[in-house]
């Protein structure tokens, strides 16, 4: 029998088709993945193509009203841009941060988390006191401060095209201790079992006994808190967007989208904002829900309803 | 004697904290532009700026420049804005009343609504109440602040016209406080930008009171206190909920740093005049004085308030282990 059948009779797999929430949860987030993943090819115009914006097409409310138009599903935003490819780009770029802030967040935590937990000492005081320290100190508010001063220090025309970069970094090291207190947790549990004494008597190396013995064992707690992870470090982005901090206009993510259609929702142009803020919430919640769901299997401790 | 030890090192590490945060705050003003020019025009010769640099010590070295900041920042002196001309702390003090007014205003939502509806969801986890309050927690946790504060000014006061949408309205002078608090204006300005702020850690309390509820009811004091007979109520609020309280309060002590995050996003939504808007200002401006000295502010809070909860609570709650001591 393969590996790709015995998944698919899992219990794993079980559980999750029959609870209704996680199915459309997941089936959500493919879609809007997918659809982020191939906006090049879906999306009816390319947003950062400058030729194609005519500013004369600005503010066009979506289809469905009376005075939209068919070229624009979901209508234009005040610079003559296609909302919806607007969005599948802004979603793309969200996206990109998101997963990236978190792999840099996951390869922090769970590096220095193995450390300390298995090599214990000062180290383990030290990294602990440090996250301690870390956690006290509000992640939002550490990234607003950082990306406040670069943004004051290179300049707005600088920051603007370092912004995906300074993102990434910004929300990938402010969240380390999420993964590195959980992983030490899970490797204080593991390192006295018979398995990974057996590896030291054989002579492995430390490296391989964290990495290759001990770390896969680590593994769902890992997982129930990336996918939460992930979902705050879309909101984080969206946040720093919002007040500036994040993405330049030209190069919108769902966050500086939102941030650009607010000022005309006095002006009853309220799809420019309504519509990025859908999508928004509509990813965020359902990877929420994914995580929720993740958390009540992986994690038997927890409580059942 | 454990404790006076836990205490000492808890307030040493709170000093390191403070002293990091100023070595940051410091770095800053070192790197972001060039007080000089802030000074004196595009005029001034090369050889009268190297005179005044001189003067004004910024040829000095790195940690004599830092030494005279750090002497003159402990005396409450950070500098005077460039933009208001006037002492960098005396300007946010006089913003911090609309900040302090719109954290109360949240937290007060929050404990009228989190405390029952966690509590309730804990003593009755299968009713459909409890799965509705349990189900919009987490869709209120997935809907970022601004956007609850965009769509409450979108509905209340675009749409039906019953809020203010920005602004802190009228406010009276009571006992030195300057305060919306006294005027009914003042109070109807107040109203959504509180909400906003509240909804955002009013999903995480609830979750929270809820989990420490259930956890302590399952606790064999409490079965003890049923097997006496006693009233539902009398165990449900006197036994279980005083025990639950506490590790509530000391996250709700944590969170206020979290909130003073989430108000620069509120402020800035609601351009309410207080230290979260006046610090995106100062960065638009690159008022680097009043940069620093936001977040030397906002750092003293923060220390301040973990500082305090970890001494509280280890103090009154005796079954805490204390970091370093042995078991």
């Amino acid at each position: 029998m393969s590996a790709f059948t015995t998944f698919f009779q899992s219990d794993f797999v079980f559980r999750f088709k029959r609870d209704k929430v996680a199915v459309i949860s997941l089936i959500v987030v493919v879609v809007l993945v997918l659809s982020a993943l191939f906006a090049p090819l879906i999306a009816p115009t390319n947003p950062y193509d400058l030729t194609t914006i005519d500013i004369m097409d600005s503010e066009i409310p979506p289809i469905w009203t009376e005075e939209g138009e068919d070229r624009f599903l979901l209508g234009t935003d005040p610079q003559g841009r296609d909302m919806l490819s607007t969005i599948l780009y802004g979603m793309r770029i969200s996206l990109t941060i998101g997963f990236f802030a978190v792999l840099l967040q996951a390869f922090l935590g769970v590096s220095i988390g193995l450390l300390s937990g298995y090599i214990g000492g000062r180290v383990d005081a030290f990294f602990m006191r440090l996250a301690d320290i870390q956690l006290s100190l509000s992640t939002l508010m550490v990234a607003i401060i950082a990306l406040a001063v670069f943004q004051a220090g290179f300049g707005a025309e600088l920051y603007s095209d370092l912004a995906i970069i300074m993102l990434v970094l910004v929300i990938g090291i402010a969240e380390w201790p999420q993964y590195a207190r959980t992983v030490r947790a899970s490797v204080l549990a593991e390192k006295h079992k018979e398995y990974v004494d057996a590896a030291r008597v054989i002579g492995m190396s430390r490296r391989r006994i964290m990495v290759r013995h001990i770390l896969p064992n680590t593994l769902s707690p890992i997982l129930v808190i990336s996918t939460i992870q992930v979902a705050n470090a879309i909101i984080s982005e969206a946040a720093l967007s919002f007040l500036g901090l994040g993405m330049p206009v030209n190069k919108p993510s769902l966050g500086s989208l939102i941030s650009s259609g607010f000022e005309f929702i006095f002006s009853g142009s309220w799809w420019i904002t309504v519509i990025p803020s859908i999508v928004l919430v509509a990813l965020i919640l359902s990877i929420n829900l994914l995580g929720d769901w993740l958390r009540d299997v992986l994690n038997p401790k927890l409580y059942k309803d | 004697m454990d404790y006076f030890y836990f205490a000492v090192r808890r307030l040493l590490q709170a000093l390191l904290v403070m002293f990091v945060i100023s070595l940051i705050g410091f770095s800053i003003q070192d790197n972001l532009g060039d007080p000089l020019r802030e000074l004196v025009g595009q005029s001034v010769s090369e050889a009268q700026r190297q005179e005044l640099r001189d003067r004004m010590g910024l040829n000095d070295p790195f940690l004599v420049q830092y030494g005279r900041f750090l002497a003159k920042a402990v005396q409450g002196d950070l500098g005077q804005s460039y933009f208001f001309k006037k002492p960098a702390l005396e300007v946010i003090a006089a913003k911090f009343p609309a900040t302090l007014e719109l954290v109360i205003g949240a937290t007060l939502i929050i404990i009228t609504f989190a405390v029952p509806l966690g509590v309730f969801c804990a003593i009755r986890p299968k009713s459909w109440f409890s799965k509705f309050v349990m189900g919009f927690s987490i869709v209120g946790i997935s809907v970022p602040v601004f956007l609850t504060a965009i769509f409450s000014i979108y509905l209340f006061s675009v749409e039906l016209g019953w809020m203010p949408s920005f602004g802190r309205g009228e406010t009276r002078n009571i006992l030195g406080w300057q305060s919306g608090f006294f005027t009914v204006d003042g109070l109807v300005h107040l109203i959504l930008p509180s909400i906003s702020l509240a909804s955002i850690m009013m999903p995480l309390f609830i979750r929270l009171i809820r989990s420490e509820m259930m956890e302590i009811l399952q606790m064999d004091y409490i079965r003890f206190a049923w097997a006496k007979g006693l009233y539902s109520k009398r165990v449900w609020f006197l036994h279980a909920f005083k025990n639950t309280l506490l590790p509530v309060i000391t996250v709700g002590g944590v969170q206020v740093g979290t909130m003073l995050a989430y108000t620069i996003l509120t402020e800035s939504v609601f351009q309410w005049p207080g230290m979260g808007f006046l610090f995106l200002e100062a960065v638009n401006r690159v008022d680097t004085p009043l940069i620093i000295a936001y977040i030397i502010v906002v750092g003293l809070i923060f220390v301040v308030t973990n500082t305090v909860v970890d001494l509280v609570y280890t103090w009154v709650n005796p079954t805490v282990k204390l970091v370093g001591q042995k078991s």
